[in-house]
């Protein structure tokens, strides 16, 4: 009986093991590169590759290497990777991998990276960038000088200088006058004019409009000397058809890497701080990006008008954010067990009630709320108070109050969902035996559930801290950061936490530093970083002990 | 099994190209057009070919795009007309044009000009003796520093709404305008749109200006001069008295917001709003009769509003300056394209011609138009953005009565003195 018994199934699990090695034949027959699979895997390869090697060439030729080296190195690896067999895990991870690199580390690294510069207004772009725009926003037109009727010449034949560009034009005196770069204006001997305008000259070609679009960079950069001194000014034009005399406010040492104003003759030094700057301080802008180090962190916590509110906003931070969270877990909690309770009838939609306020997008709640909050027409004073001039949003500490009134009815409809899921989740025979066991429904609260809740919830709970910690949406909308007290002389209100402060510091106001502001959002991301692993860890401990 | 590893190199292909196009920081076509600009300039192609890059907003685009197929049959220069949320494209642009990925031209509006040039994206224009075709206000917005940067197009500006049917005189002084206001029986003689917070001193400034406080100096060409602020002067004292006054009188009320102003006259319950052109359409809509007057003067002099001029700049990366110069001058600065900018938009036109054929034709645009022709421009240099700092919320605090008018008014222009250094 036992032998039969042991011989049948020994049969069924040699059975068993070839019909498994049969599936698995198939299996791989069904994965090995067939010659259909291995064909599409070229063709769609071959695409991947030209249009990486296009992108490239294109990238190159603008000289962004970096990039275009980049765009290459993917490629091969991405080929490499899909061409070999096995790898299977690349294989499903590569596209993810490039996604992730792209949108999340290549921006975090460069936040990372700005903390390190003076971007900012004013320090916007490369210093060959800021020397140009220099030059070009200090050239100004001569007062009274007349407008020229311009044509642009070419040196026809084999003069030396081949296509060497000239400008013509025709004085006060019917003069016709020729000149090019670094080559005043001389008068010229046979030329046609026809309506003030050159039309033809000896030994030169006058250039069509359709020449002139060809050229555009070397037209408008051609500078022409109106005579030997270089006091009188240049002729530029910048549409080919009028020129006009300009003289310079600046003179570019290239050798000395100096700026001379041209009248005054102060000299402007680049003396490392991404600006020429003078012997008495003053800067000259645009400037350009360069490194600072850490200037930005140091700024941060040093700079008078910076510490100040940085300390207060910090703590009011802290507060808002634990509140916010206490608040809203407390209302979610409770409605949450009311809402289970067994005896409570048409609980399903009194649920649905709940999540309402969930639905709606928050910073279009906040907006609403701003306006219900309003000290005279709001719907709070007026219906509810009874008139009352309560001034909700606009008295330092009342406003606190309200963002945190508004924050725990945008914030309980998430912290009842997630309680509802985890009070369900609490087999009743539990509560049950306490009750046995005599203990009031408080005490089967507090010594049972709720330490099975946290269990559960803590890492929620966490979450939700540093969410607030960053709930930039309702400050924003609710109060913009105010009310302000204006004798402080600072612009962070009393409501402003620590991201709406960095909003201020990189966007709002005279300058712009996002040098300043990526500093601040590094320093906002190590406190609450910190903050996550220490709670992390001690609910981990609070795991163990159940 | 099949499936998914297609699936995956479908989206690996994207992802290279996405980083390709990522990498350029905008369109992959722009960087071909340029390329392809570059190679046509050493060539020196018979046929002149290429393309313009125009920033335009989507009230705009319509009327450009006529423009640019008007171009493009003269000169053979197609434009592309790429559609910009208004709001974004300062940023856009200055982030955009060191990249070289920046358009050769954009909309934009005159108070930009300071960010612009301080970052070095915008290059000037030389209209010459265009410059005088132009209504004097708008040049002068869109010089900074004794330059033209950019081809103006309109002119906006705030007047004074009055509701007809209760009031049919035009106020003289702000005075007369509150007495008319509460003689007609409207619940509020006179309302404008304040935030509790921040009042709103681009609503207030034709008063503080008729107190002889204007926010800076100007130079002779129409530009302000940031080393001199005037907002503390003795006129700004006044004003913040006044200020106090109108705010415990009830006149000037911070928790009436702009669309809660809005709204009140168009439900006829207030007789005069201080507005722009923009709440007009809704007012009308509701059936009450309007009529534009000058803004009335609470001081002694003036009452001149901040006028804000729209136009388009010009990259200073622009590597097709010819086209792009030829375009804004001769076309966008045309009275054709400004009239028809004007009927699209319902701004008044900046081109003087287009201007006054505007304002022949409209009674509404002539009442803002008569009062922007006068206004000053609002400032577009740097040092504005302390101003706004701090001037909405001390307007605020003493509207609210929170303390002593001439302290707060002293403190602001200190703190704005402060940060401007």
């Amino acid at each position: 009986m036992a032998q039969r018994i042991t011989r049948e199934s020994a049969r069924s699990a040699s059975d068993d093991l070839r019909r498994r090695r049969r599936r698995a034949a198939t299996f791989v027959a069904a994965t090995a590169p067939g010659w259909k699979l291995m064909l599409f895997k070229i063709v769609v390869l071959g695409l991947l590759c030209a249009t990486a090697l296009y992108a490239a060439l294109v990238l190159f030729f603008s000289d962004r290497w970096l990039v275009g080296s980049l765009v290459i190195l993917g490629a091969v690896a991405l080929t490499w990777i899909y061409l070999q067999r096995g790898a299977l895990p690349a294989k499903y991870l590569a596209p993810g991998l490039v996604f992730l690199l792209i949108f999340q580390i290549f921006v975090v690294l460069y936040s990372g990276y700005v903390a390190f510069t003076n971007y900012g207004t004013g320090h916007n772009s490369t210093k060959e960038h800021a020397v140009s725009a220099i030059m070009l926003q200090n050239q100004h037109r001569v007062p009274d000088s007349p407008a020229y009727p311009v044509s642009v010449l070419e040196s026809s034949g084999d003069l030396i200088g081949g296509d060497e560009l000239h400008f013509a034009v025709v004085d006060s005196e019917g003069e016709v006058l020729i000149g090019a770069d670094e080559e005043p204006l001389e008068p010229a001997e046979s030329a046609e004019v026809t309506d003030g305008r050159v039309t033809a000259a000896e030994g030169y070609e006058v250039l069509e409009f359709a020449d002139l679009l060809n050229r555009q960079q070397e037209i408008t950069s051609l500078v022409v000397p109106l005579s030997e001194d270089p006091n009188d000014g240049y002729l530029r034009t910048q549409d080919g058809q009028r020129a006009y005399v300009y003289t310079s406010g600046y003179v570019y040492d290239e050798d000395a890497d100096t700026m001379t104003h041209a009248e005054s003759g102060t000299v402007y030094r680049d003396t490392g701080e991404g600006a020429f700057v003078s012997e008495n301080g003053e800067q000259l802008m645009p400037g350009w990006r360069v490194h600072v180090g850490m200037d930005n962190f140091v700024r941060a916590v040093t700079e008078d008008s910076i510490r100040s509110p940085l300390i207060y906003v910090t703590l009011w931070t802290f507060a808002f954010a634990f509140l916010s969270v206490a608040t809203t877990f407390i209302l979610g909690l409770f409605l949450a067990m009311v809402f289970n309770d067994s005896r409570m009838k048409s609980r399903k939609y009194y649920r649905l009630v709940m999540i309402l306020p969930y639905a709606f997008p928050g910073f279009l709640s906040a907006l609403v709320w701003a306006g219900m909050m309003n000290q005279e027409f709001g719907f709070i004073n007026n219906v509810l108070f009874g008139g009352a001039a309560i001034p909700w949003l606009t008295d330092p500490w009342l406003a606190k109050v309200s963002i945190l009134i508004v924050n725990l009815w945008l914030g309980f409809p998430y912290m009842f969902l997630v309680c509802t899921g985890a009070l369900q989740a609490i087999p009743d025979e539990l509560t049950e035996a306490a009750q046995m066991d005599g203990a009031t429904p408080f005490q089967a609260f507090r010594a049972i559930k709720l330490p099975l809740l946290l269990t559960s919830l803590a890492p929620l709970l966490i979450s939700s801290f540093a969410f607030n910690f960053n709930n930039f949406n309702l400050v924003y909308m609710l109060t913009g950061g105010g009310p302000r007290d204006v004798s402080a002389g600072v612009n962070v209100g009393s409501t402003d936490i620590l991201i709406s402060m960095v909003y201020k510091v990189a966007f709002v106001g005279a300058r712009a530093d996002y040098g300043l502001a990526s500093a601040f959002s590094i320093l906002i991301f190590l406190i609450v970083g910190t903050i996550s692993v220490i709670a992390f860890r001690r609910t981990k401990a609070l795991e163990e002990l159940n | 099994m099949k499936t998914t590893r297609t699936f995956g190199r479908f989206t690996a292909a994207l992802g290279v190209s996405v980083l390709a196009l990522t990498a350029c920081g905008g369109s992959g076509d722009d960087t071909s057009a340029d390329a392809e600009n570059d190679t046509e300039q050493d060539t020196a192609a018979p046929e002149a070919s290429g393309e313009l890059t125009v920033w335009v907003d989507a009230d705009r685009a319509e009327v450009l795009a006529d423009a640019a197929a008007d171009f493009e049959a003269d000169t053979g220069i197609a434009v592309d007309l790429v559609q910009q949320d208004f709001g974004e494209i300062r940023d856009q642009f200055v982030s955009q044009v060191p990249t070289g990925e920046g358009p050769d031209i954009a909309v934009g509006a005159h108070d930009w000009l300071g960010v612009l040039v301080t970052n070095g994206v915008v290059a000037p224009v030389e209209l010459g003796d265009a410059a005088a075709d132009f209504v004097e206000v708008a040049t002068d917005a869109f010089t900074y520093d004794g330059q033209i940067y950019g081809v103006p197009y309109s002119i906006e500006n705030i007047a004074l709404l009055r509701n007809t049917e209760l009031v049919d005189e035009t106020p003289e002084t702000f005075q007369e305008m509150v007495e008319l206001g509460e003689a007609s029986g409207a619940e509020y003689p006179f309302v404008v749109g304040l935030d509790p917070q921040a009042a709103d001193p681009y609503h207030l400034y034709p008063f503080q200006m008729s107190f002889g406080a204007p926010v800076f100096g100007q130079n002779d060409d129409g530009s302000y001069n940031a080393e001199e602020l005037l907002i503390g002067n003795e006129g700004g004292l006044e004003f913040a008295d006044w200020l106090a006054e109108q705010g415990s009188a009830g006149v000037l009320n911070t928790n009436i917001d702009g669309d809660l102003a809005a709204e009140t006259f168009n439900d006829g319950d207030a007789a005069f709003l201080l507005t722009g052109p923009w709440n007009v359409p809704a007012a009308e809509e509701a059936g009450i009769s309007v009529a534009v007057d000058p803004i009335p003067a609470a001081g002694d002099e003036d009452a001149q509003p901040f006028a804000g001029v729209q136009g388009f700049f010009l990259s200073s990366q622009s590597e097709n300056v010819v086209a792009a110069t030829t375009f804004m001058t001769d076309y966008i600065g045309s009275p054709e394209v400004q009239t028809a900018l004007y009927e699209a938009g319902g701004r008044a036109p900046a081109l003087t011609e287009s201007f006054e054929a505007a304002l022949a034709e409209d009674e509404i645009v002539a009442g803002f138009g008569e009062v922007g022709a006068e206004a000053v421009p609002m400032p577009s240099i740097p040092e504005m953005g302390a101003v706004w700092d701090y001037w909405g919320a001390t307007e605020a605090a003493i509207i609210n009565g929170e303390g002593d008018p001439a302290e707060l008014w002293n403190q602001m222009a200190e703190d704005i003195a402060g940060a401007i250094e």
